[in-house]
């Protein structure tokens, strides 16, 4: 249980900077989540915090000590790999062991940690089992078990569900937030899939190119994506380029009232927040593609100015291909230069019209 | 012939090929072994025969006479001295210089390391016999003609391509990740090498050291470039047994005998290795 305080940190690769001047403070018991694309920095970071990589400058401080230069083995954090990193030559209990036999600790204390830690991640019983004899989501527990019997004061995770298919990584990550709740450890979770992100995490730092994004709770994170890049990487979005004239915000042919200063702007649309009206003739736009989730319909439909969008509707109210519809739009955000520069209150009725 | 017919015609060609195939290479197979195993058939039917006159199919008379003539020679006691302490002292030697340089190869980045690792390798692109017969010359100039030191030396020069290419693959073919799975459980980086990286790549090094060995022991024409006369290795012995003998037993129980140590090692390395990750080792 600790704080993690990262404080101008960078990191050069010859001339590219895989991370750059990032500054990041994680609360006791707190779970944060670094999403990005790849090559955004977010495995280099994670990489810096357990003591792999050099950074260029900044520094890293744990319960306000400075780890910056201190060599892997003396830092008090825990590191779980994407692809697990068991050593094959020793069975699952000896993988567990081997961090405590290294503390020279009792055999007794031994055995009853690494069951207690085997427990924890479902694997009572498995001790005496190869690696190599496990299911991919084992390995991947057993990896946790290696990581949390030493009770580290900070647990990272690279990815360690990538290699795993759909339900077991859902099920995997309901565990170790379980597990997290429980311990009451603080953890660092680095992923590119932003439904893990917004699955498991309290806050999520969304990275691109080096640099931070955003950092915020899942849910705000959703809602008011502060740049252009976050609000196109976390959830669906309509992006499209348009201009404001006179307060009014006109994009692929939707008209939306604003208070901005005159130029260039991306309007930025959730399919969710895009209504459809049913138009006869060749008016509005047309439907070009319809598919049935079963929860719900994601439509998508081609405006006279040949923009094409993406829009959530229930499911069962009968659209189908070369319909025609009119947009109307609840919820929307403007971005200017990458940033969030323009927002409707909650509330206030915002509406248009599509051509 | 419509293009469904003719991929049928295409898939019961591949078939009947495959069938055929096997037996084809049923038949390669026995051929083959009945090449390889008949002179060791005959090799060992003659070791233990003391009468064997023509045109009889079998020997007259079977016997231990010759293993004990051998047995007893002194030439042949000394022979055996020689070639395994040769064997011996070559792969220690070669192991202690090319062990950590094929891990240096394999992990450290400096200076000419290509140029290095590829002046291995040049050893076997030329034919080795005229680049011996250079080091000959020189080893002539330096006394070290039929001298044992200068037999080590030139065997070492053979062992680099087991004991540098086999290691420096195995050392590559360990995860990283592991090794820093185990720094960040709390072991320092000898601690590291010692139990993680040595287990993973121990079969290769044992198959290395095995190579070597054997390949020394039974190594005759740059022994005999550089050694002879006065250092005689068992295969020396034997080709001279072949050569000027004109009992045929000498010169078949001293390849049975020759076969003794490799064998011994080669069941070694399987009952402490598995012939599994000796064929990893090896790349198999």
């Amino acid at each position: 249980m600790a704080t993690l305080e990262i404080k101008k940190l960078s990191r050069l690769f010859g001339d590219t900077r895989a991370v750059d001047d990032l500054s990041l403070t994680i609360g006791d018991g707190e779970l944060v989540c670094l999403l990005g694309p790849s090559g955004s920095g977010k495995s280099t970071v994670l990489r810096m915090i357990g003591g792999f990589e050099e950074p260029t400058a900044g520094s890293i401080l744990i319960d306000g000590q400075d780890v910056t230069r201190v060599p892997p083995e003396r830092r008090p954090t825990g590191m779980v790999f994407q692809s697990h990193a068991l050593w094959a030559h020793m069975d699952v209990f000896a993988n567990v062991a081997f961090g405590l036999k290294l503390r020279r600790l009792p055999k007794d204390e031994i055995h009853q940690r690494v069951n207690a830690s085997l427990a924890t991640v479902g694997l009572e019983g498995f001790g005496a089992r190869k690696t190599t004899q496990l299911s991919g989501g084992q390995q991947q527990r057993v990896a946790l078990a290696r990581s949390l019997v030493l009770e580290p004061k900070i647990l990272l995770l690279d990815e360690p569900f990538a290699s795993l298919d759909q339900h077991l990584r859902e099920r995997l990550r309901e565990e170790v937030r379980e597990i997290q709740r429980r311990v009451g450890i603080t953890m660092v979770f680095v992923t590119h899939g932003q439904d893990e992100a917004l699955a498991i995490a309290d806050r999520i730092a969304v990275m691109r190119d080096g640099r931070l994004e955003q950092l915020s709770r899942p849910d705000r994170l959703y809602r008011q994506p502060q740049t252009e890049f976050v609000a196109g990487f976390v959830g669906q979005m309509n992006l499209l380029r348009g201009a404001v004239r006179s307060n009014v915000m006109t994009a692929a042919g939707i008209d939306l009232p604003v208070t901005l200063a005159d130029g260039l702007a991306t309007l930025a649309l959730r399919p969710e927040d895009i209504a459809l009206e049913r138009r006869s003739g060749d008016r509005g736009a047309e439907v070009t593609r319809v598919t049935d989730f079963g929860t719900h319909l994601s439509i998508e439909v081609k405006t006279r100015c040949e923009h094409r969008l993406k829009i959530m509707a229930q499911p069962g109210t009968g659209w189908s291909t070369g319909m025609r519809a009119e947009l109307s739009a609840h919820n929307f955000a403007i971005y200017r230069d990458g940033k969030l520069c323009f927002m409707p209150q909650p509330g206030s009725a915002q509406s248009s019209v599509a051509a | 012939m419509s293009v469904r017919e003719l991929r049928q015609a295409g898939l019961a060609g591949i078939g009947s090929s495959r069938i055929r195939a096997n037996w084809a290479g049923i038949a390669i197979a026995a051929l083959l072994s009945l090449f390889i195993l008949t002179p060791l058939v005959n090799v060992a039917i003659w070791a233990f025969t003391e009468v064997w006159r023509y045109p009889a199919v079998i020997p007259q008379k079977f016997g231990f006479r010759f293993w004990a003539d051998v047995l007893s020679r002194g030439d042949v006691h000394l022979a055996m001295t020689t070639s395994l302490s040769l064997a011996a002292i070559v792969t220690a030697l070669s192991a202690l210089i090319c062990l950590p340089a094929s891990y240096a190869f394999a992990r450290l980045n400096f200076p000419g390391r290509n140029l290095f690792f590829m002046s291995f390798l040049t050893v076997y692109a030329f034919p080795k016999f005229g680049l011996y017969i250079t080091i000959a010359t020189i080893f002539l100039g330096l006394g070290l003609i039929g001298n044992f030191w200068g037999v080590v030396l030139i065997q070492l020069v053979s062992t680099l391509m087991f004991m540098v290419w086999i290691p420096v693959s195995a050392f590559q073919n360990v995860d990283r990740r592991q090794e820093e799975a185990a720094r960040d459980v709390g072991a320092s980086q000898l601690r590291v090498f010692w139990s993680i990286t040595l287990p993973q790549v121990l079969p290769a090094i044992s198959a290395a050291v095995l190579l070597t060995f054997v390949n020394t022991f039974y190594e005759t024409e740059v022994a005999w470039l550089i050694g002879a006369p006065e250092v005689r290795t068992v295969p020396l012995l034997m080709v001279r047994f072949i050569n000027s003998e004109l009992v045929v037993q000498y010169g078949a129980v001293l390849s049975l005998l020759l076969w003794v140590p490799s064998f011994i090692l080669l069941m070694l390395v399987r009952r402490f290795l598995g012939a599994q990750a000796l064929g990893r080792a090896l790349g198999a």
